[in-house]
């Protein structure tokens, strides 16, 4: 063992744990200063794992699919090394491994399951080259940071060609995601859902409607949301695969179930997209021979990460709070808010830091007059740019009020609301939201 | 009174909520009880400009871009002389880039609808972030949001503005956006017509004269969480 390896260890734990005292995530920071002793260090621990790394990627899911995944892996015995935080540029990912390995400096971990950011894949490859990578979708975000969408997948048509022998498991009712997987060179399977469950909304805005071989218009058979479906060109043939995990019999009346193959999935989850999420789990424990014996245990008992349904009780109000970052992830959002039919109040926090993206247009792609039919009692916007947000709800003829501040929003709406609150924020948002909640949650027992 | 609004291949140009310019012509002319209509164009159908009053040019991905252009070339000589009749026309970001005469790449050179003398290069690095303009046209600044890599050169054309916080056309000149006429190019999205009401009314009222011969005069309409948002960009980025 290098001392320079213990050191970085020692001072990124630290680190973390200093962090952790003040209140502040600081699971980046001690991965930027562990690499800074120690160069070195991702690139001989990931090499450490003894049966296998998952990669995570894609524009919504990563977190779910990726915590899902270490969760049936521990079940069955194995030990897990994660990013459960979501923290997936490349000090973050460091940061998993550095903060999962002992004290004396050392890693015992069997599995890796580690979520990447698409743009951070060509930063993190060079240190350590998965064995798979699942790639759930491809939609809009934040368009000031990566560009357009095509730049992104250019990025990950890069790293992928820098990891020649891992395998693909991607979501084949993405034109674009599968488009990635049959123009390279990796060997990959695909997983999807093969029949119609939902009706559709028209109006949404589809990314990747036209074909990426041949530019002609794609025609669908149906879409389940976004761009997902199943698709083909009439042109050039380029059409949906033959999907090797296929969700079918899919059930969202209680919770979410389905089948895949023989096996049958039961889940207390909701929204349709985290069939999905289950379905890209079960195949990639299924391709990498994991056991799946516990499966629908670790279904049952897994918790939401936060902001993904997370519930709290707070002076007789039921609070939801959910992570809402793009386009695709807005309009699932909403569809979860509408299965309640209770009379309900709304807020909607939008930020505009650097991790949000700075460009809030997105917003204007989001279906927001949806929420006309959503019995909300009353909807605040709250955040740096709720002042976008409000004119945005104007413009579909739904009134808001403004409050900047979210602690006042949520506390106005515990005191004089209906008792049933629904909090949609994005992404820098959502940590100083969820400690607002817990404190709120602790204050009041 | 009605006004038509065409707003050309939104299948392929809608980056960047390009669809609630659509929804702010659409409601600010409902609100004033103007009747309103929007033709959405797909490639390949045939565009008879003497039926639009404005028209709407978005912006897509390079990549989509060149799908477009191809289109552009059946359409350029009714297009042309729909703006030389002073046929009102709103263009962002790289429906801006396709008015001009080229748009010059690494990986070849763009031919635009050349409707108005300009040009575009290629250049680095991106210029993103929020910007805000001072225009002659208008008491309200106009607040937005950048994200180019080309730069556009408007020759002896008017701007649209001056830039008070940003980039603008090409990141020295100091300007933003093209007028002819009553052809409006800019690189502005943000979406650009919600929080910017005057530019939005400024197109209503110029389509609206044109088709119908005379003086239009709009209601005046609130306005208060326009001003707001618009308040509040200014405010934050413009240092007085």
């Amino acid at each position: 063992m290098k001392i320079r390896r213990l050191i970085a260890v020692w001072a990124s734990k630290f680190a973390g744990y200093a962090c952790k005292k003040m209140g502040k995530q600081g699971v980046t920071w001690a991965g930027k200063i562990a690499l800074r002793i120690y160069p070195d260090i991702l690139k001989e621990m990931a090499g450490e794992v003894k049966k296998g790394i998952f990669a995570v990627c894609g524009t919504n899911g990563k977190t779910t699919t990726n915590n899902l995944l270490c969760s049936v892996l521990e079940a069955n015995g194995q030990k897990v090394i994660c990013n459960h935080t979501g923290s997936n540029m490349l000090n973050g990912v460091a940061a998993a491994f550095v903060l999962g390995a002992k004290m004396n400096g050392r890693l015992d971990a069997d599995y890796a399951c580690i979520e990447i950011d698409e743009a951070s894949t060509v930063r993190v490859f060079p240190h350590f080259q998965p064995d798979y990578m699942i790639l759930t979708n491809l939609f809009r975000d934040q368009l000031d940071r990566y560009g357009e969408i095509d730049i992104t997948m250019n990025l990950l048509a890069r790293a992928m060609k820098m990891a020649p022998d891992m395998k693909l498991l991607v979501n084949g009712d993405d034109s674009l995601s599968t488009y990635l997987a049959v123009t390279g060179e990796n060997a990959y399977r695909t997983y999807g859902i093969g029949e119609k469950v939902l009706e559709e909304d028209a109006k949404e805005i589809r990314e990747g409607r036209f074909c990426k071989r041949c530019g002609a218009k794609m025609e669908y058979d149906f879409y389940h949301y976004s761009q997902l479906g199943a698709y083909h060109c009439p042109k050039c043939g380029f059409s949906r695969p033959k999907l090797d995990y296929n969700a079918s019999h899919v059930d969202l009346t209680d919770g979410l179930a389905f089948d895949v193959g023989e096996f049958h999935v039961k889940a207390n989850y909701r929204g349709f997209y985290n069939v999905y999420n289950i379905l890209a789990v079960y195949g990639a424990a299924d391709m990498a021979g994991a056991s799946l014996e516990n499966f629908n245990r670790v279904l049952g008992n897994y918790k939401p990460q936060f902001g993904r349904n997370e519930l709290f009780q707070i002076q007789g109000t039921k609070v939801m709070l959910n992570l809402a970052k793009n386009p695709a992830g807005f309009n699932q959002n909403i569809g979860a808010v509408m299965t309640d039919r209770e009379p309900k109040d709304i807020i909607i926090l939008i930020n505009d830091n650097a991790q949000d993206g700075t460009d809030v247009s997105w917003l204007w792609d989001v279906d927001f007059d949806r929420l006309e039919n959503a019995n909300a009692r009353s909807i605040t916007v709250s955040g740096i740019r709720c002042y976008d947000m409000r004119l945005r709800l104007k413009y579909v003829g739904i009134d808001s009020v403004a409050q900047p501040d979210m602690e006042r929003a949520i506390q106005d709406k515990i005191q004089n609301g209906t008792g049933n609150l629904y909090l949609l924020v994005n992404y820098t948002g959502l940590y100083s939201t969820h400690t607002i909640l817990k404190r709120m949650e602790e204050e009041k027992k | 009174m009605k006004l038509t609004v065409g707003h050309l291949y939104p299948d392929l140009l809608n980056l960047y909520g390009d669809r609630g310019n659509i929804q702010c012509l659409m409601k600010r002319c409902q609100w004033r009880g103007i009747e309103s209509e929007t033709i959405a164009f797909e490639l390949g159908d045939t565009i008879d400009f003497s039926k639009l009053d404005l028209v709407l040019l978005g912006g897509g991905s390079d990549r989509e871009q060149m799908l477009v252009n191809d289109e552009l070339k059946k359409i350029q000589a009714d297009f042309k002389a729909y703006v030389e009749d002073y046929g009102v026309v709103i263009a962002i970001c790289g429906g801006y880039q396709l008015l001009g005469k080229y748009y010059k790449t690494d990986q070849g050179t763009i031919e635009g609808l050349n409707l108005v003398d300009l040009y575009t290069e290629q250049g680095s690095p991106r210029l993103i972030d929020n910007i805000v303009l001072k225009s002659d046209l208008f008491s309200m600044p106009i607040v937005g949001f950048e994200n180019h890599g080309g730069r556009t050169y408007i020759n002896d054309n008017r701007p649209l503005g001056k830039v008070l916080y940003g980039s603008g056309n090409d990141g020295e000149s100091g300007y933003e956006g093209v007028i002819y006429k009553n052809v409006i190019g800019t690189y502005l999205h943000g979406p650009l017509l919600p929080k910017n009401p005057q530019i939005t009314d400024y197109l209503i009222t110029k389509a609206l004269e044109r088709k119908y011969g005379q003086e239009i005069h709009l209601d005046p309409l609130p306005d208060e969480e326009e001003k707001e948002a618009n308040d509040y960009i200014y405010h934050r980025f413009v240092k007085e």
